[in-house]
């Protein structure tokens, strides 16, 4: 479902307004973390180094990378809980205004929520039904919450329970449950789909989809491309800290293949793509990157590549390529 | 369920402690028989010189002091059974009778003040964990450092020079005034006298709950489901209310309990600046005058003080785990 | 790049090794006191009726006592002896740990047999078992020496068992096991070298407490005797004449200890959290 369809009905004036119109919009975002390392000296890593995404309205965005390369963090950043020790850096415009440190304060769990990548996040003293209660403002919270509960397919005596008696399945049907429960527009969503089977990966697609549809934004950060590719209107390739690629799923499924190099790699990894094993890593965030961060790695690399750094710079309809030859 | 769980920890714990005390007494008993000190001497004290040579073989006699130690030891444990733990030589007067009323006086002392600790030192834990770094906490941190460095008697002097001395706010010193009759000593009297000796005990116990808790809440901060808390926009006294307090609550009064070996070695040195007449007191004088029945009484005793600090501060742990695994909610 | 929020941690890990030389450098000016205190000649704390009840001043700086002593010599020999009873029954309590630790590591008897040992000794109030331990060596400085070196290795030899325990299934033991190298061989080279900045951590915790135990059961009058100037003696002492206002015969010498107390206790943990960066 992507936002042209949703607003067909409209002029194309009005189209184009919703359409520059964004949700949520982030440039040039860094972020820095300070740590004492090896023999008390003070290391920087550069864990986010020159990130970009834009999302509309009722729209998914796919923020695609390799585990471990401090996607968590992305999320922690936009939300404002970011760790003590870090510094950000860039621009983060929510519905066009700046969101500084104070708005993310106001906006958390009211209008931007967070699904978390672990089953952990519920509290384990606290019984499942009064955690989904907080997003509540109504009376007969315990009715609305059962109700809710019913919808994502558990069972209203999950209320009662608390959080280690509950699979994993349940638990992220729980988060699911609390963006409904919720009035929020923007739902970022880490890594939802960890650890699911097959079974219950499409099931939790389904309903992110579903919640999109109902006019929220969703930001999924996943190392799997494969379920992006099913649900998300756009795909944003992270690599080393940066947005490499702003894609449009319906482009990508049409060309077979992604522009970057680094996104293709990614591509050709999947199963039915022929499985081609990814031969890189990540660098270090603590190491200076000069040039492309991808270039020791890439095929088509040259000399340019080694001492210049790409900016990331519109090819058609808003999508975005971080390489001087795509 | 859980009480069936629960009941079979106890009784595990409480054999455990049978063999335990078995072993205390053993030892306790040994410890004493090798000490110079002459049981017959010490019993009869200054009146030594007067008594003739046949009494005091019969008090020898009465003491079992001529006999083989085993055979000591097993008359002494075959009456300590029995319940008697025999005659007090300080007080001339049955062990046992001594403890429970001694133990009232150092039970409300201990009482207070492990309750004042307790609110305190899990209040500035919980402080200073959700304020980490801040000016509050290394205030916090410092207190508790400096305070683990202090002797208790010093601090009980110190109080007894400023609040007694200085402001006169509390008497000297003793349980109740001097020369009031018991029935005629109010309430007010005796909180005045237990105040002080409250306090030392208290300023010094919060330093271990304290450190605890802090510790115990910058790990529940650091968990992922305070991120979380936290993404949902809960923050500062909301996020302790919700999450924090009862992620904290239970272990903290579980350390607590079992620092009754600390409360009662620090009671010991209170008491003795205040005069304040309890267990304590009772044991220095038992000591200072070799009066061995009341010493091994209140050893025992305190072993099983501590045992049931120990058992409590278990059974709260193990009934958090339980009601975990079942899945019912605090 | 500017930095707004530097965690508190971030500094004190930075500033860790400065922290140490500091603490290193009050400790051994500290020490300098201390073991001055043993040339302190008996001119300098004799009794002098002309200069006694006097508070603090230049010529005195901690006061002098009902007898005319002068309170700034009498505490510094008095950190003097605390210092060398907690030295000494620190050293031996270690000692115990050390060896306790070396047997529960060697096979399961042993080791249920100390875990037996650590249980009982913990299931009597401290104080109650120096008390009795003192009361049954006739007190003085043994009763005060054996009871602390008895009382305190419990925590030491748990934190050693645990590292011992650990060191056996490394790789480098097993290889020397295959090899055929005795027991005593393997202690001394591999398992001593390695926990001994444990040992050493945990002699230095060890003396505070020990001290602090010291004051304690002298200041409850089953240790040293009132001839020698500890500062438990000179703490009891001084409870007499807290009536007549002479609240510095309690303050200085209290506040010395805690200082020295203080110092080990700050000393040991810098140290322990050098060797175990968490």
């Amino acid at each position: 479902m992507n936002i042209v369809y949703k607003f067909r009905d409209e002029t194309n004036e009005e189209i184009e307004k919703i359409k520059s119109n964004f949700l949520l919009e982030v440039n040039h975002l860094s972020l820095t973390i300070e740590r004492v390392g090896k023999g008390s000296d003070v290391e920087h890593l550069h864990v986010i180094r020159d990130f970009h995404l834009n999302i509309h309205q009722g729209e998914v965005v796919a923020i695609v990378g390799a585990s471990g390369s401090g996607k968590s963090l992305l999320a922690d950043a936009i939300l404002g809980i970011h760790p003590k020790n870090s510094l950000i850096e860039g621009n983060i415009k929510y519905e066009n205004q700046p969101l500084t440190e104070k708005r993310k304060k106001r906006l958390r769990g009211n209008d931007i929520l967070l699904i978390p990548q672990m089953t952990n996040a519920l509290d384990p003293l606290m019984k499942a039904g009064k955690q989904v209660e907080s997003f509540i403002k109504q009376k007969n919270k315990q009715k609305i919450v059962k109700d809710i509960f019913q919808k994502v397919g558990l069972d209203p005596a999950v209320y009662h329970q608390i959080p280690s008696t509950l699979s994993g399945g349940m638990i992220r049907r729980i988060f699911i449950a609390m963006a409904l429960a919720s009035k929020v527009k923007l739902i970022i969503a880490d890594e939802p789909t960890n650890g699911l089977d097959a079974e219950a990966l499409d099931e939790l697609l389904f309903q992110l989809k579903m919640l999109a549809n109902d006019n929220r934004g969703i930001v999924m950060i996943t190392h799997d491309l494969e379920a992006a590719m099913k649900i998300a209107d756009k795909i944003a390739v992270f690599y080393a800290g940066e947005t490499v690629e702003i894609a449009d799923r319906k482009n990508v499924r049409k060309a077979g293949k992604f522009r970057h190099p680094y996104s293709r790699a990614l591509w050709n990894a999947l199963p039915q793509n022929g499985f081609v094993p990814i031969e890189c890593s990540q660098p270090s965030p603590a190491e200076e990157i000069i040039g492309c961060s991808f270039a020791s790695y890439c095929p088509e690399a040259t000399k340019r590549c080694g001492t210049e750094k790409p900016e990331l710079r519109e090819v058609e309809n808003g999508e975005m390529v971080r390489c001087f030859y795509a | 369920m859980l009480a069936f769980h629960i009941g079979k920890f106890i009784l595990k714990r409480t054999l455990k402690f049978v063999t335990l005390l078995f072993a205390v007494v053993v030892l306790t008993f040994m410890l004493v028989s090798l000490s110079p000190v002459d049981p017959i001497q010490s019993y009869l004290g200054a009146e030594m010189m007067v008594v003739s040579e046949e009494q005091k073989e019969e008090i020898a006699e009465y003491y079992g002091v001529n006999q083989p130690k085993l055979q000591q030891f097993f008359k002494w444990l075959k009456m300590f059974l029995q319940g008697d733990l025999g005659t007090s030589l300080v007080y001339r007067q049955d062990v046992l009778s001594i403890i429970q009323e001694k133990f009232v006086a150092s039970f409300a002392l201990m009482a207070l003040s492990w309750s004042m600790a307790g609110i305190l030192g899990y209040a500035l834990g919980v402080i200073a964990g959700m304020n980490k770094g801040t000016f509050a906490d290394r205030a916090i941190k410092l207190y508790c450092f400096v305070l683990a460095s202090t002797p208790t008697f010093w601090i009980a002097i110190l109080l007894l020079i400023v609040f007694s001395l200085w402001l006169g706010l509390f008497p000297i010193g003793l349980g109740t005034p001097i020369g009031v009759v018991s029935e005629q000593v109010t309430w007010l009297d005796r909180l005045k006298h237990i105040l002080l000796p409250a306090a030392t005990l208290s300023v010094i116990g919060v330093s271990n709950i304290t450190l605890h808790t802090r510790q115990k809440v910058i790990d529940v901060l650091d968990s992922e489901f305070i991120r979380f808390a936290r993404a949902k926009g809960e923050e500062g006294f909301t996020l302790f209310k919700r999450h924090v307090f009862r992620n904290t609550l239970f272990p903290a009064i579980s350390v607590h309990f079992a620092s009754f070996g600390e409360l009662f070695g620090g009671a010991i040195l209170a008491e003795q600046v205040f005069s304040y007449p309890g267990l304590g007191l009772a044991i220095v004088q038992a000591g200072l005058n070799s009066d061995v029945p009341l010493m091994m009484g209140i050893v025992v005793f305190s072993t099983f003080f501590v045992f049931i600090g120990n058992l409590l501060a278990d059974v709260l742990y193990t009934m958090i785990d339980l009601r975990m695994k079942n899945g019912e909610a605090i | 790049m500017k930095y707004h929020s530097i965690s508190f941690g971030t500094r004190m890990a930075i500033s860790r090794k400065g922290l140490l030389l500091k603490l290193l450098g009050l400790l051994s000016l500290f020490l300098i006191f201390v073991i001055g205190g043993s040339f302190i000649g008996e001119e300098q704390i004799e009794a002098n009726m002309s200069q006694k009840n006097l508070g603090p001043s230049i010529r005195h700086l901690f006061g002098t006592d009902w007898l005319g002593r002068d309170m700034f010599f009498r505490t510094l020999s008095g950190l003097h002896l605390s210092f060398r009873v907690g030295l000494f029954s620190a050293a031996i309590s270690t000692l115990i740990a050390l060896i306790l630790s070396l047997l529960s590591s060697y096979n399961k008897y042993f080791d249920a047999m100390v875990t037996i040992l650590i249980d009982l000794l913990l299931s009597i109030p401290h104080l109650v078992t120096l008390i009795l331990i003192a009361f049954v060596l006739g007190g003085g400085v043994k009763g005060v020496v054996v009871g602390i070196a008895l009382t305190h290795w419990p925590s030491l030899t748990r934190v050693l068992r645990a590292e011992l325990m650990q060191m056996k299934t490394a790789e480098y033991v097993q290889i020397s096991k295959k090899l055929g190298k005795s027991r005593i061989w393997m202690v001394r080279n591999h398992f001593l070298p390695q926990i001994l900045p444990q040992l050493l951590v945990g002699f230095i915790l060890l003396f505070p407490h020990a001290i602090l135990h010291e004051s304690a059961i002298t200041f409850l009058g089953f240790g040293l005797s009132p001839e020698q100037p500890a500062i438990g003696i000179i703490l009891a002492e001084s409870m007499k004449y807290l009536t007549a206002g002479m609240w510095w015969l309690v303050l200085f010498p209290g506040l010395s200890l805690i200082l020295m107390v203080a110092m080990f206790e700050a000393m040991g943990n810098n140290f322990r959290k050098m060797f175990n960066p968490q």
